[in-house]
């Protein structure tokens, strides 16, 4: 079974939520990445994300554009990602990893030998931001020949018709992005959002995670009472932007914001 | 990606793209999800306007009447005789209200905006001609406007900067990335994304996602209509070869595309070869053969790294210094329908003198690149031949510039 799957099965026998961290990888160097992973973990994160730099990420607002641009300019490739996974499994062999970003670094690669790599060094599910289901003819299923879900997007926006094509194509969670905006935008509407994730329950069994604009233990407990799993990444990556001159820092600062927001999601 | 370009024939070219937006391997739509539903709205409403002949009138009428269509197709005889060779005929988009041909496509787009009832318009522009023409259309239809523009851009495009102001528009200058198109471009899709409820986005190119690309082309293709007719009447023929600047590819697309099936004629698409191909410091995608990728929205060819991530472009003209191409010129390129060459800075800037010096007209940056490539065309070919190069856009925007390089500070 693939690790995300095993990890909502056992979330969901505990009667417990999914706490999801997305940092960028190479985000304030490459060295500290698998660092920042573990210590996500320890502090309560059942699902990581790790975000791959992008020189041109449309759907995100400053806060992580500026940590793509601090990771690329310390020359973070997809291909550091996959080695950084590898270490990462090293000494935790249970939390799933989930690859995020943008299409051109997976083209550049090639769809079968990056799904190959994932797949190898212990990736579990990818989510490419710019590809929709209906632009995922050829990558989907190389995905899920090596059991590496292929995770999508729903929108406020998305209609009823395309939300069928979704459930259908989608594998792992669907992420549903609680607001019409780029990452790190304004904070959310808890009732919109149960509203939107209503429908959704009717048309698949996945977990329904909620992303975009959670950035607190208030928010955080807000929105797991509606949804199998909570986002949060500009709230983290906001840590180490301000702590670039104390690098050091950053791994308990993560802790810290994260560890709040299980507490109050466990309460 | 199932239809590989080598299997499709010229004929095959007038009817992309598909149902879904692909020009064979090329195009699509590569956008966030909160984007789709957008996209599927504006799909079915050009659908469903585009054959509408009340729609077309309209379209036509404005052309006709706040465009000043149709554009002459004129001899450059003093020119083409000190060039020794074939007879070069230019089409002078420069001469359209607003200066370029940017303007056919933002009038067709304001009309749809209109029929959504968006409030709202927001353009991303590079030499500002673009965004000119997005803030003309929203001032005539009293909607709020807001153009995206790179910082960089900002700087060497100051004149458009303040048209755009005067008309009414707000204009935002990109920090990010490299500060030119791309950026304004990336920073456009963000508030669309934001605003998708009251903002219609006017691209100014045959780029971005579907049905942008098809779009786009079709409120262009009255250019290669006109060209088309023009030729037959003042030449009485068709001719051998046409010849048109590339940065996203509109105005070449626009010229090129009612002559698609007309085998005989030769099309010359001019990219930006800024300080040469050899240099890497150039913004040419096609003709440097870059690899394919996915940006705004499309599978292309597109600058990029090992790592796939999107290079640094250059060129002297803000209108070309993009790093990818409409999805429509890949397959073109791919299928041999297109010649795709570069010319660089220093061969643009002559032949936008030498225009200027020998029939009095000053052309745009952008345009002066079509120029270069025909000035090298022309002698291969004998004076019984005839070429008609897409004089996209007027110079004046790039006064400026040019003088910057004279070293004359105003
Ligand atoms: C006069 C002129 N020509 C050409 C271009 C390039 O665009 P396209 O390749 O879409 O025609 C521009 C873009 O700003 C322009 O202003």
């Amino acid at each position: 079974m693939n690790r995300i799957d095993q990890r909502f099965s056992e979330l969901k026998q505990q009667g417990r939520k999914a706490l999801i961290p997305y940092i960028t990888a190479g985000d304030p160097a490459p060295h500290y990445t698998v660092g920042f992973m573990h210590a996500l973990v320890e502090a309560g994160a059942d699902i990581l994300e790790l975000g791959v730099p992008f020189s041109d990420p449309m759907a995100d607002g400053p806060v992580i554009q500026k940590a793509c641009e601090r990771a690329l300019q310390q020359g973070t490739r997809l291909v550091d990602l996959l080695d950084m996974v590898a270490e990462f499994r090293q000494a935790d062999t249970t939390t799933p990893v989930v690859l995020m970003g943008y299409l051109n670094p997976i083209e550049r690669i090639g769809y079968e030998v990056f799904a190959n790599k994932a797949a190898s060094v212990g990736v579990d599910g990818v989510l490419v931001v710019d590809m929709p289901p209906e632009e995922a003819e050829e990558f989907g299923p190389l995905l899920k020949a090596r059991d590496l879900a292929a995770i999508f997007l729903v929108a406020p926006t998305t209609s009823h018709a395309r939300a069928a094509t979704i459930c259908a194509h989608g594998e792992g969670y669907l992420y549903y992005v609680s607001l019409k905006g780029v990452t790190g935008a304004a904070t959310l509407n808890a009732e919109d959002v149960a509203n939107h994730l209503a429908p959704l329950r009717g048309m698949t069994d996945l977990p329904l995670c909620v992303g975009f604009g959670i950035r607190d233990g208030a928010t955080a407990a807000e929105v797991a009472k509606v949804a199998d799993g909570v986002i949060v990444g500009s709230a983290l990556v906001n840590r180490i932007a301000d702590s670039l001159d104390a690098p050091e820092t950053i791994a308990g600062q993560l802790k810290s914001v994260l560890a709040e927001m299980r507490t109050a999601m466990d309460a | 990606m199932t239809v590989s370009a080598t299997e499709t024939k010229f004929s095959d070219l007038t009817r992309m793209p598909d149902a879904r937006g692909h020009f064979g391997p090329y195009g699509g739509r590569f956008v966030s999800e909160t984007l789709s539903f957008a996209l599927e709205e504006l799909e079915q409403t050009y659908l469903s306007l585009r054959d509408d002949p009340a729609f077309q009138a309209e379209f036509d009428r404005d052309l006709a009447h706040y465009v000043g269509r149709p554009s002459p197709l004129y001899h450059a005889e003093r020119w083409s005789q000190s060039l020794g060779g074939a007879q070069i005929w230019l089409k002078r988009e420069d001469l359209n209200h607003t200066g370029a041909h940017k303007v056919n496509n933002t009038i067709g787009q304001a009309l749809l905006a209109k029929k959504t009832g968006k409030p709202r318009v927001i353009a991303e522009t590079g030499a500002g001609q673009h965004g000119v023409a997005t803030a003309t259309v929203a001032a005539r239809l009293g909607l709020e406007c807001d153009v995206y523009m790179g910082a960089a851009d900002v700087q060497r495009q100051k004149l458009n900067v303040y048209r755009m102001h005067l008309l009414g528009a707000r204009v935002i200058p990109v920090e990010s990335g490299t500060r030119t198109l791309k950026d304004a471009m990336n920073e456009a899709l963000r508030d669309w994304v934001t605003n998708v409820d009251n903002t219609f986005y006017i691209i100014g190119t045959v780029a971005g996602p579907h049905p942008y690309p098809q779009l786009v082309r079709d409120f262009n293709a009255v250019v290669g209509r006109e060209a088309r007719r023009q030729s037959l009447e003042q030449i009485g023929r068709l001719p051998d070869a046409l010849v048109a600047c590339v940065g996203g590819g509109s105005n070449a697309l626009g010229l090129f595309y009612p002559f698609v099936e007309d085998d005989a004629v030769a099309m010359y698409g001019v990219e930006a070869g800024g300080d040469g191909l050899e240099t890497g410091r150039h913004a040419a995608p096609l003709s440097s053969n870059a690899p394919r990728g996915v940006l705004h929205g499309n599978r292309t060819y597109l600058m990029s790294d090992e790592a796939g991530q999107v290079s640094d472009t250059h060129s002297i003209s803000a209108g070309l210094d993009y790093p990818g191409v409409g999805p429509e010129h890949a397959l073109w390129k791919d299928v041999g329908r297109v010649n795709y060459v570069a010319a660089n800075d220093k061969e643009v800037l002559e032949a936008f003198r030498e225009l200027t010096h020998m029939e009095g007209i000053m052309p745009a940056l952008e345009s002066a690149h079509a120029l270069a490539h025909a000035k090298v065309l022309a002698p291969t070919m004998r004076t019984d031949q005839h070429i008609v190069v897409n004089l996209s856009g007027r110079g004046d925007k790039d006064i400026m510039t040019v003088a910057n390089i004279d070293g004359i500070e105003f």
